[in-house]
């Protein structure tokens, strides 16, 4: 059966199996891999996509109910790394193992979207359907609030980022005092 | 080889060498570090690329210069603090650097582990002279290479940023344009390092060279590698551990649409279909009969009572000083008691997977592996090639906590590959991955003291029983019945005590058993730094000062415990309802101690505000990812103390998702959690996992400061809070 869609602005059609959910429509059938696999039950977050600009948990979503939706990815956020997201991401030097992050991420950018300027408390509620193992949650809170000061301030140098990974010394708060 | 005979213990392969390393199918050849610095990246096919330097250098003509990992990158920043060493005796430029992860081979081997593979806080501690040398044995090559091609002495030129300068004529040439004839320059017999005060990239918050990749959804993991002509499959293991497949019938997996094939694997069936999603309706249509074996009657609750019943009786000593009988016989205060804690699954986010291509002459496996020799050998097996056609491609691994060590996955990927005659990737559910994982020990302890007049401790017993992880690791590696992974924590308790008795019952079962996040001290620092709280109260002294006069003989332990009391700032009042409490550990070197600040609400349960973490780890390399390892694991260990064990009935795992194994979550992470470092000039050691011991017992010290009643078990129950 033929399903229809828009995919990071961009028309898609697939034919498979009306029941298999969007997450491995996108992992397996379109090779996107940017969207992750973690627990199939909607409870880790790690499949986080946006459906019409709502963070939808990608691993429960049946193709068929995305019939004629907007669809947006990790790997559609943006064309080079210009999200405030991702750019505040980078200067706090979010990811440890990483996995968890797209998913973390598409819920923050959604929260965002509605709420430009969060409290702590808007963060933790937003973003308690979404694990990390690693336990990057502190990063993760300042990062969202480092990118709502991006976001209001309009855009760093779009597409400027890239780089910055490979920055080299971190801007995140590190306390490396010692004194005994 | 389908069966798993490989492993590794840190200690007892630096005490005992090969003695326990039978079945592997690869030699331990260690080579010397000349011939390892001599030695060249003999890449996936065999060809060495132009500009390579030695194994972990190569400098392309465009001037990248690409740095050789050998170590998995799960989080820990390996891939970034390894490259800085390199880096930083190379003189490169750092922002034109590149990283690759090594193919599976002898010079990679880790020193201490005699195989290639990552664990036990070892990677930074390990390569902090064999990546240095490499460096700078490059650079020396550059060096002489622009020195023979300008004619000039060597000595008279230098190396800055990415190219070698010779200041008296103002040449410059880049480390590019060198790399050829470097690559053909005899490695200098002797290297010399950096002084420390030069260092211009150790000992800086660099940022992450993984972080902008693992932010756009290109980074790809063990499950995101995809080959042409790629099959999926998944794998239905008996629920009961031991147990077996009696017959299965597949009639109705194989009719759904897409569900190329069902076949028996060593262990269990597999579903092999064009999709994930497809190989799992797959798998949910498949009726298999077990034959569940002898387990199928065992729980928690008969483990548990083995442990009780073994402690009845003297074990296995592992640590004896002066006469423990006679000092309690003697003692004016004793105090006794009963710990334990549950098995822990490690839930990695990324879930068991490994992807798999046996041919006719060659395998390649893209595994996200923490070691890539075992997985070499059984990929060899497998397929009955020689160890030299057995290709590990190291993706990044999506969090490892020692799961990883494990090369089970690569077994199965391997014999569907090999059955299907097409590259396959096996992928394991959530409810696959904690049912079928190898679990933390469950731990039991029976631990006394006996206290002097002065309330000091002048002796100390504790005897543990539990399962022992080398045994599974490891067959046949026990001797006498001793795992001092089963005991590390607790065994080498630092306190000035004259009489010190532990034993050990090595209590064998069912469930298997694994290296967790920071391993025997996850639970034996629960116990020993729980119970050392004990007897700070049974003296009626203050915890932190009672801990301080008993470390007057160990100048590190004492370091981080008085720096998180200052930085808690121990013994001042908090404001209502607010308790603190205090912990100590060493593991793998590096001392971390904690404070944390907790409340209690009747709703909600314990509620931790605050954790100050003070820690020494040696020299620092990168505080930036120091500093996320720190919290990340009191993350890790918040989640054993407050969230979550894995319980047995009818010889299964009781727990299956996130829904009834939940980890710590955003809205539960406590506001601050602050690290603080102690400047050290020892050689570096680990922060993988030294942060996760302290969590426990630093937590439910502040619970008995709350409440005036003990946690002796994890996790923390309601009951245990009123």
């Amino acid at each position: 059966m033929a399903i229809q869609f828009v995919l990071n602005g961009k028309p898609k059609t697939v034919s498979v199996n009306p029941n298999m959910p969007l997450l491995w429509v996108l992992r397996d059938h379109l090779n996107m891999t940017g969207t992750k696999f973690g627990c199939g039950m909607a409870l880790c977050g790690a499949c986080t996509v946006h459906i019409n600009g709502e963070a939808t948990r990608s691993c429960i979503t049946p193709i068929s109910s995305v019939a004629g939706k907007q669809v947006t990815t990790i790997e559609g956020l943006s064309p080079d790394h210009s999200h405030p997201v991702q750019q505040a991401w980078l200067e706090i030097d979010v990811p440890q193992c990483g996995y968890c992050q797209s998913g973390q991420i598409m819920t923050a950018s959604a929260l965002l979207a509605k709420t430009p300027h969060p409290t702590d408390a808007e963060i933790d509620d937003a973003m308690a359907g979404n694990i990390c193992r690693c336990g990057t949650y502190d990063r993760i809170r300042k990062a969202i609030h480092e990118a709502a000061k991006i976001q209001a301030g309009g855009a760093k140098a779009a597409g400027a980022t890239a780089d910055d990974g490979a920055e080299l010394v971190a801007s995140a708060e590190v306390v490396v005092t010692g004194g005994a | 080889m389908s069966t798993q005979t490989n492993g590794l213990d840190r200690r007892s392969f630096l005490k005992t060498g090969l003695a326990g390393a039978t079945g592997l199918v690869i030699g331990f050849y260690l080579p010397g570090r000349k011939e390892v610095l001599a030695a060249t990246r003999a890449g996936v096919d065999g060809a060495t690329a132009p500009g390579t330097l030695n194994a972990w250098v190569q400098v392309t003509p465009d001037d990248v210069v690409t740095i050789v990992i050998s170590k998995s990158e799960m989080g820990q920043g390996v891939q970034t603090s390894l490259a800085m060493l390199a880096a930083e005796e190379l003189e490169c430029d750092w922002k034109r650097i590149q990283t690759v992860f090594a193919p599976a081979e002898v010079v990679y081997f880790d020193p201490a582990f005699r195989m290639q593979g990552t664990g036990g806080s070892q990677s930074i501690h390990s390569a902090w002279m064999p990546m240095r040398q490499a460096g700078a044995t490059a650079r020396m090559m550059l060096v002489q290479a622009a020195a023979q091609k300008w004619g000039v002495d060597a000595s008279e030129c230098h190396a800055e940023n990415g190219a070698v300068v010779h200041a008296a004529t103002k040449r410059r040439a880049t480390y590019g344009s060198l790399a050829e004839a470097a690559a053909k320059v005899t490695p200098p017999d002797k290297v010399t390092l950096k002084d420390p005060s030069q260092f211009k990239v150790i000992g800086k918050p660099v940022k992450r060279l993984d972080s902008a990749i693992k932010t756009n959804g290109r980074a790809s993991f063990g499950i995101d590698q995809r080959q042409p002509g790629m099959l999926h499959a998944v794998v239905l293991r008996c629920p009961v551990f031991g147990g077996k497949v009696a017959s299965f019938d597949a009639t109705k997996g194989k009719a759904i649409a897409g569900v190329k094939d069902v076949l028996q694997i060593s262990g269990g069936i597999a579903v092999v279909a064009d999709n994930t999603w497809t190989a799992m309706e797959g798998r949910r249509a498949l009726d298999v009969k077990w034959d569940e074996g002898p387990n199928a009657a065992v729980s928690s609750g008969t483990i548990f009572k083995g442990f009780a019943d073994a402690c009845q009786t003297p074990g296995v000593v592992a640590r004896k000083e002066g006469d423990a009988a006679a000092g309690l016989s003697s003692a004016a205060q004793k105090v006794e008691a009963v710990y334990q804690a549950p098995y822990e699954s490690h839930a990695t986010m990324e879930p068991m997977n490994c992807t798999a291509y046996v041919q006719a002459d060659r395998v390649d496996i893209w595994a996200p592996t923490q070691f890539q020799t075992p997985s070499q050998g059984i990929a060899a097996g497998i397929a009955g090639v020689k160890l030299d056609a057995s290709f590990v491609h190291t993706t990044y691994l999506g969090g490892g906590f020692g799961r990883r060590g494990w090369s089970d996955f690569v077994t199965e990927a391997c014999e569907v590959s090999k059955a299907m005659k097409a590259p396959v990737q096996v992928t394991w559910s959530r409810e696959d991955d904690m049912q079928h994982d190898y679990y933390r020990p469950a731990s039991y302890v029976k631990i006394s003291a006996g206290l002097g007049a002065d309330g000091n401790p002048t002796t100390f017993t504790a005897r543990v029983a539990c399962d022992s992880i080398m045994s599974w690791f490891f067959p046949g590696s026990i001797k006498n019945g001793m795992d001092s992974s089963s005991v590390e924590g607790i065994s080498d308790i630092p306190y000035d005590i004259p009489n010190i008795l532990v034993d050990y019952h090595l209590v064998a079962g069912p469930v298997p058993m694994g290296f967790w996040r920071s391993v025997g001290a996850s639970q034996n620092g629960f116990f020993s730094e729980s119970f050392v709280d004990e007897l700070a109260t049974a003296a009626k002294k203050d915890p932190y000062e009672y801990r301080k006069a008993l470390l007057a003989k160990k100048p590190r332990h004492l370091g981080v415990l008085n720096l998180a009391a200052e930085k808690a700032n121990w013994g001042t009042p908090l404001p209502k309802g607010r308790y603190r409490g205090i912990a100590v550990v060493e593991a793998f070197g590096t001392y971390v101690a904690e404070v944390a600040e907790v409340s209690l609400d009747k709703d909600n349960g314990v509620k931790v505000h605050r954790v100050v973490v003070a820690l020494d780890c040696g020299r620092v390399v990168n505080p930036n990812i120091i500093e996320q390892q720190a919290v990340g694991g009191v993350v890790y260990g918040l989640t054993q103390t407050l969230k979550n064990e894995i319980t047995i009935d009818k010889g299964r795992v009781q727990q299956s998702n996130f829904n009834d194994y939940d980890m710590l979550r955003m809205n539960e992470m406590p506001k601050i959690v602050e690290v603080h470092i102690v400047p050290s000039e020892e050689t570096p050691t680990g922060m993988g996992e030294p942060a996760v011991p302290p969590v426990a017992p630093a937590v439910c010290n502040a619970i008995f400061a709350a409440t005036g009643k003990r946690v002796r078990r994890l996790p923390i129950r309601a009951e245990d809070l009123t």
